[in-house]
């Protein structure tokens, strides 16, 4: 009796003298209500499961459970900052904003903060360079890379020659949706193919203008920027007047379910670029099925599981839990800050191997981060939609953008960027 | 013909077709001013609603499904069947005039007598209220509406109106989204229905009678629950005729309640009191939109101009006739 309590005594107290191991915390930025719940719900559904299977079946990263702090921005911009000052102190990992409109309030805050943005596929296009936003980072792809991945495919669809095509970009008429007119136009100046522009109002619901303009002047292609209702209304519309679905191709915000199956069968052969694979076809679900869903610790309603926003949300937070696991490997730590999470994302390397240990094979493109590159590559796969099953498939490799025509814009933007604010080149 | 003309033509007729569109959410609220002195900003909430009710009962969804699953822990998300189109409208009636019950029993009797603005106070919660309340019942997925209405450019009038083109234009004919025309046939009957109601039946006189004056409506035994509870079902009624048509363009889905946001230039031009100013002034805002995009926004502005200029075109109006065009002037002696 006197030996058990003596060892009781002595395991309390070895355990009072080890560091406290406090929890990885990722908080997530999500929207599940407002206008734009039905893109929000999925992604953050995807963002939470993963880190649960971590925690559920590896016992976090590195032996350290993970803690996803879920804060509501309903996609507003001062709610998002508003989500981020009351999470920055809970030991705030990094931040997925999930909204251009708060990555660009949050991208001064954060620098300050020392606590590393991850705007993947959004935000600040030049944020890629990482001799100016040491802190920002938008891997695998940004705006400007999917643009000149939609016209490397179609110019792979043409044998290489655009010459004289015409080609009309529908997109929302923000700041988002004006994102991709600039290499647009360069890559319509390189190429030769005829450039229309054809904005449509926030929301998106009325569109009709647009279509007739698209009707009348019948380009060869249309690309889409949209986001929300816009999509589905667009597809709609373009179904109506005719308009070859095989032509259409939107970003990957203009991708997901939500945008495709309110325009039931005829929306079939339906694209868009995507920088991640689509469908549950990979052996994580099984994981996240047996960890996560029959445990009953899903997020959400758990039905939205293999769905493209839940992939993208699932695909970020691997991302995120691999660049905390490289930061443990630099810092010989396990319990990380928010500084060792921005080496880590830093110094991130995504190879084939590592996504096939994840049950992530192909999942996403190899890629390495550098000081100078926080964008990544930027390659990106073009995805179609059959209605009929009612799934999206892989229909390309990953290919690479015109770095010739992009690196110049991520250049003059970022150093104006520089310029304004005084920023010393950190690489 | 030219080209040019045609395309011209197309434009207005797309044009008149969309302020068809805007004046059937406009009519929802005029009904409710008309008989209540309530600017209802919930209407373009309960258009979403009543769409996402429609879908859910044809589909079979179970209602609370969500919230069901988190409490008992069970899996349920559809009962297994599907259900007629013009069933699945029945019961949506039914839903929305339960809705209106209880809107007139829970907020509106219990505000009568106070100002105006204290009613636009309570349905701007009622609205948000029911955002909740609807994505809590049915989620907030995108969901297709399909109810047998043919949608897509009529093949006829293309293939009519391409011979009216000169020889060696470039033209295709003109596009008319046969949508679009089930919309108007719908929106004529649903107004001249609301017109035969409110001057031939009793009910319907009653309701003129306490818009005109509810006091004396009162002192004559008129029911002003009764009223109440008949108009909001009527706003509920034109709300599910509206969110059918929009929600068979864009799916159902949150961005539906923002169609209020095209009736409230219609209401300016039109006048909040006069059902056959939602009508007139839906049909000038929307062809006043679409010729101004197709010949100063595109070619000029860069386009996207028809949100902004439909409110410009009623501002333009309200600075003749602050009342709108069949609005009633409004004159108090002090």
């Amino acid at each position: 009796m006197k030996l058990k309590k003596l060892a009781t005594v002595s395991v309390a107290a070895i355990m009072a003298a080890s560091p406290v191991m406090a929890d990885l915390v990722f908080p997530s930025l999500s929207y599940r209500t407002g206008a734009y719940a039905a893109g929000g719900i999925p992604f953050a559904d995807g963002y939470a499961d993963y880190f649960t299977l971590l925690n559920q079946r590896d016992g976090g990263i590195g032996g350290v459970p993970t803690r996803v702090i879920e804060c509501e921005t309903a996609y507003n911009t001062e709610k998002g900052v508003e989500c981020y000052e009351s999470t920055k102190g809970e030991g705030a990992l990094v931040y997925q904003p999930l909204s251009t409109g708060i990555t660009y309030q949050l991208i001064p805050k954060a620098t300050a903060d020392g606590i590393p943005i991850h705007s993947m596929g959004y935000g600040r296009t030049s944020a890629a360079n990482g001799d100016v936003f040491s802190n920002v980072f938008n891997y695998p792809g940004n705006y400007w890379h999917a643009a000149s991945g939609i016209i490397n495919y179609l110019l792979d669809e043409n044998n290489g020659d655009l010459n004289g095509k015409n080609i009309a970009l529908v997109y929302h008429n923000s700041a988002y949706g004006k994102e991709p007119i600039r290499t647009l136009e360069e890559l319509s100046a390189k190429h030769g193919f005829n450039l229309t522009l054809l904005a449509v109002d926030h929301p998106g619901q009325e569109q009709k203008s647009q279509w007739l303009q698209i009707r009348r002047e019948r380009p060869d292609n249309v690309i889409m920027w949209g986001w929300g209702v816009m999509n589905p209304t667009a597809i709609n519309e373009a179904i109506n007047i005719r308009y070859p679905m095989e032509d259409f191709i939107g970003v990957w915000w203009s991708g997901s379910e939500n945008d495709v199956v309110a325009a039931g069968a005829g929306a079939d052969g339906y694209k868009a670029i995507t920088f991640h694979n689509v469908g549950s076809d990979f052996p994580v679900f099984d994981d996240i099925q047996q960890y996560v869903v029959e445990a009953g610790l899903a997020a959400g309603a758990g039905d939205q599981i293999g769905t493209v926003l839940y992939n993208r949300g699932l695909y970020a937070a691997m991302l995120a839990a691999e660049a905390a696991k490289t930061a443990q490997e630099i810092h010989g730590v396990a319990d990380i800050t928010a500084a060792m999470m921005r080496d880590g994302m830093e110094a991130l390397e995504i190879s084939e191997e590592k996504m096939a240990a994840l049950g992530m094979p192909n999942f996403g493109p190899a890629f390495t981060v550098t000081c100078e590159n926080h964008g990544g590559p930027g390659l990106g796969a073009i995805q179609q939609w059959d209605a009929e099953s009612q799934t999206w498939s892989l229909i390309t490799d990953f290919m690479e953008p015109d770095m010739d025509v992009i690196q110049p814009l991520i250049d003059a933007d970022s150093a104006a960027f520089a310029a304004e604010n005084n920023i010393e080149p950190q690489c | 013909m030219s080209a040019d003309f045609l395309n011209l033509l197309e434009v207005a007729i797309n044009g008149l077709m969309a302020g068809v569109l805007y004046s059937l959410v406009a009519l929802g609220f005029v009904l409710i001013f008309k008989a209540s002195g309530v600017f209802n900003y919930a209407q373009g909430v309960m258009a979403l609603f009543a769409a996402q009710t429609l879908v859910g009962i044809q589909t079979g969804q179970v209602p609370f499904a969500h919230l069901i699953n988190a409490i008992f822990g069970t899996e349920v998300h559809y009962f297994g069947w599907n259900v007629p189109a013009l069933l699945a409208i029945l019961f949506t009636v039914l839903v929305m005039i339960l809705f209106a019950w209880i809107v007139v029993k829970v907020i509106l009797v219990r505000l009568v007598g106070q100002e105006p603005i204290i009613l636009f106070m309570a349905t701007i919660g009622l609205a948000y209220f029911m955002e909740g309340f609807g994505d809590m019942m049915w989620n907030s997925e995108v969901k297709r509406l399909d109810v047998g209405i043919p949608s897509g450019g009529s093949f006829w009038i293309e293939d009519v109106t391409v011979q009216w083109a000169a020889e060696g234009e470039r033209y295709f004919g003109m596009y008319v989204d046969v949508l679009d025309i089930w919309a108007t046939v719908i929106a004529v009957a649903l107004v001249a229905s609301l017109a035969a109601f409110a001057q031939y039946t009793k009910p319907g006189r009653a309701m003129r009678a306490v818009a005109d004056d509810p006091t004396a409506a009162l002192s004559v035994g008129i029911s002003l629950n009764k009223i109440w509870i008949m108009v909001w079902s009527l706003a509920g009624f034109v709300a599910i005729v509206a969110g059918i048509m929009w929600g068979a363009k864009s799916g159902v889905q949150f961005s539906l309640s923002l169609i209020a946001l095209k009736a409230l230039p219609v209401l300016m031009l039109g006048g909040f009191t006069s059902i056959s100013g939602a009508i007139v002034g839906g049909l000038i805002i929307g062809v006043g939109e679409k010729l101004f995009e197709y010949l100063i926004g595109v070619p000029f502005l860069g386009g996207a101009t028809e949100n902004w200029f439909a409110y410009v075109l009623a501002l333009i109006f309200l600075v003749f006739r602050p009342q709108g065009l069949f609005g009633e002037k409004i004159i108090e002696r002090v």
